[in-house]
């Protein structure tokens, strides 16, 4: 079945967003790169469900390469957050641009989540208190 | 005189460019109601935002409330059938508008309250804060339905836009 082929449709008219899985000692690092909407909210959320799969509660978001999100991308992290601290870990948000941080920032995200300047701080932040029930 | 103010319903849809007097223009794009188009809207708001002299800030401002009214076109009004969305884009040396179209079920802004991004995560659910979003983000949005298409405007007033009556051109 043909899906909407139209000559305009060009790779640069997709969305590109791709996830990078580490592991330092205990904490999951996902490496997100590219845009982050509702097309590809979907690729955060199954390294989300991965994260679950392995039992990986602690978990850094490193948004340095993430170049845009959208409602679609900021409700993954939402739907995530409970689940993961109820599990004695949590999700911190590190290295966005300035960009992003405004867009967390005006729908109030700092309050919700542990935003912080790069990954090092949050992966400090795990050691610090590694039984921490995050906030 | 002033300028006879376009109402952008009149605009006839399809593809193209319409220059007019006084620095005016629109420009509009048709795209399948589905959410791999959505790069593509960004990218033609984005554009247009940028050969108008947008600052940066605001130019992703625009473009993300477009993205935001797309996705909820998407998922709400057409609850995913593919239909197609009309997007214009009109420039006027006070304003940058864009208007989004659907034929679909129309959003009903007085049943919206404001998200709770506490209460959203307590319940673990994913959606709800693409209104809030183009609220905050733009300076203006406005929903009307005639007959069976709806409409999304999302207005940015120009800072330093010349004087409606001024004579200036650019």
């Amino acid at each position: 079945m043909e899906r909407h082929a139209k000559s305009y449709e060009t790779s640069d008219d997709m969305s590109n967003f791709s996830v990078g899985f580490r592991t330092e000692a205990h904490i999951r690092i996902l490496d997100l790169n590219g845009e982050l909407d509702a097309h590809t909210a979907s690729e955060l959320e199954a390294a989300l469900q991965k994260c679950r799969q392995d039992e990986m509660y602690r978990i850094v978001a490193n948004g340095r390469h993430l170049k845009y999100i959208s409602s679609a991308g900021l409700g993954v992290f939402m739907a995530y957050i409970e689940e993961m601290r109820e599990a004695g870990g949590d999700i911190k948000i590190a290295g966005l641009q300035a960009s992003i941080f405004n867009i967390f920032d005006l729908l109030g995200f700092p309050l919700l989540f542990d935003i912080v300047e790069d990954e090092r701080e949050a992966i400090r932040k795990f050691d610090a208190n590694p039984d921490e029930n995050a906030t | 005189m002033q300028t006879p103010t376009k109402t952008l319903l009149d605009l006839r849809p399809g593809s193209g460019t319409h220059p007019s007097p006084m620095s005016e223009s629109a420009h509009s794009l048709r795209i399948p109601g589905v959410t791999q188009h959505l790069g593509k809207a960004r990218r033609f708001v984005e554009k247009y935002a940028r050969e108008a002299n947008l600052d940066e800030e605001t130019i992703a401002h625009v473009t993300m409330a477009v993205d935001e009214a797309c996705a909820n076109v998407i998922k709400h009004a057409y609850n995913e059938d593919g239909r197609d969305i009309a997007i214009r884009v009109a420039i006027d040396p006070e304003r940058f508008t864009v208007c989004i179209e659907d034929q679909g079920r129309p959003f009903q802004p007085e049943l919206w309250s404001e998200p709770d991004i506490f209460q959203i995560a307590e319940s673990r659910r994913r959606g709800g804060l693409g209104v809030q979003i183009m609220r905050s983000l733009m300076d203006e949005v406005k929903y009307e339905t005639r007959g069976d298409t709806n409409q999304v405007r999302l207005t940015k007033f120009r800072s330093g836009a010349p004087d409606r009556n001024s004579e200036k051109t650019a």
